[in-house]
């Protein structure tokens, strides 16, 4: 750390800026991990923009008539035919599970490691329900809706390509996760981490909200609009 | 004086990773209802403008959360948000080219239907 912390960082937010690239040492002042996940995300966020871009793209140039999303995404629960609902279960499946995450890092670097553990193995098992009804979600659709990447009987062809594209995707990057944060709990709980510090758990932190974070863009602009 | 000194400074190198997990609860809580009612947007079938604004206020106010809170982008300094919210920008140019061609290619299309 610079000797020069002692203001509080508000008052020199662009003369930090100035201060970091200027001095002769690195700029980010964080662990190298760190910086590469934020690098990485950053990359992950031009693919999903560009996916959800093209989404756009299409539906707005289609001339058929797109498919009502909240008739297909609805479930009979319990005799009453609630529209979207499994998504919205999703949606609060994975914030559940972002919050579960953040609190694993702050326990991380606590030194608990038990309970940062705890955090995480309950984190990994949230993505994987989440997988889960994904899975069921994408059977419903292919199987009982017959809808194809190439077409459906519902409306325009473009939905299909759209749906499978995005939220196989984000799905990828949930069943990624959910690995990534169980190889890291699992050497979390056999202490690898106790001498060389627990960034690594903030860094697994910053993958997972950020899949959560797509999540609220796909939940927004492909589901509610 | 100095010893508050060496106190502020250990508590803005820690600030990050001492936050009570009280703060991690509240701001989940309120993505939960954040949710609820993005979703209640669906559930009553609110249409036009209405609908999407609401959409977008809180798919915004989500995504923000997430970033600042739970990311801790809050207490980064400058030059890393620099580095994550500038080249963001050119997606939104791409977005307004993209909305230009969309709206070409779909007033096309309509053209090419009538003249067959």
């Amino acid at each position: 750390m610079a000797s020069n912390e002692d203001k509080p960082m508000e008052d020199k937010a662009w003369q930090g800026v100035v201060k970091d690239w200027s001095e002769d040492k690195e700029t980010f002042n964080m662990p190298w991990g760190k910086l590469m996940m934020w690098f990485f995300l950053l990359s992950d966020t031009f693919i999903f923009s560009i996916f959800l871009t093209s989404y756009m793209n299409v539906r707005m140039s289609t001339t058929n008539d797109w498919p009502n999303v909240s008739e297909i995404f609805s479930l009979v629960i319990a005799g009453h035919h609630i529209p979207l609902i499994l998504i919205a279960i999703m949606t609060f499946i994975l914030i559940t599970s972002s919050g579960t995450m953040a609190m694993a890092v702050n326990f991380a670097y606590r030194g608990d490691r038990k309970k940062t553990v705890i955090l995480m193995v309950i984190t990994a098992l949230l993505g994987a329900s989440f997988v889960g009804m994904q899975a069921f979600e994408w059977t419903k659709l292919i199987v009982e809706e017959g809808i194809r990447p190439w077409g459906n009987p519902l409306g325009a062809s473009q939905f299909g390509a759209s749906f499978f594209m995005i939220t196989g995707f984000h799905g990828l990057h949930v069943t990624g996760g959910v690995i990534f944060i169980s190889v890291i709990a699992k050497r979390v709980h056999q202490g690898v981490y106790e001498k060389r510090g627990y960034s690594i758990v903030e860094i697994t932190g910053l993958y997972w909200h950020f899949v959560d974070l797509v999540w609220v863009f796909i939940f927004a602009l492909f589901y509610l609009w | 004086m100095s010893e508050k000194v060496e106190n502020k400074k250990a508590e803005s190198e820690q600030a990050q990773n001492q936050h009570p997990i009280s703060m991690y609860l509240k701001i989940w809580l309120l993505l939960f209802v954040l949710s609820s009612f993005s979703y209640m947007v669906d559930y009553y079938q609110l249409q036009g403008v209405l609908r999407w604004s609401l959409i977008l206020i809180f798919m915004v106010l989500k995504a923000g959360l997430i970033l600042a809170i739970f990311m801790h982008v809050k207490w980064e300094r400058m030059a890393l948000k620099l580095v994550l919210f500038l080249p963001p920008g050119a997606i939104a140019v791409f977005i307004i080219f993209m909305i230009i061609e969309a709206n070409y290619i779909n007033w096309n299309r309509l053209v090419s239907y009538l003249t067959l």
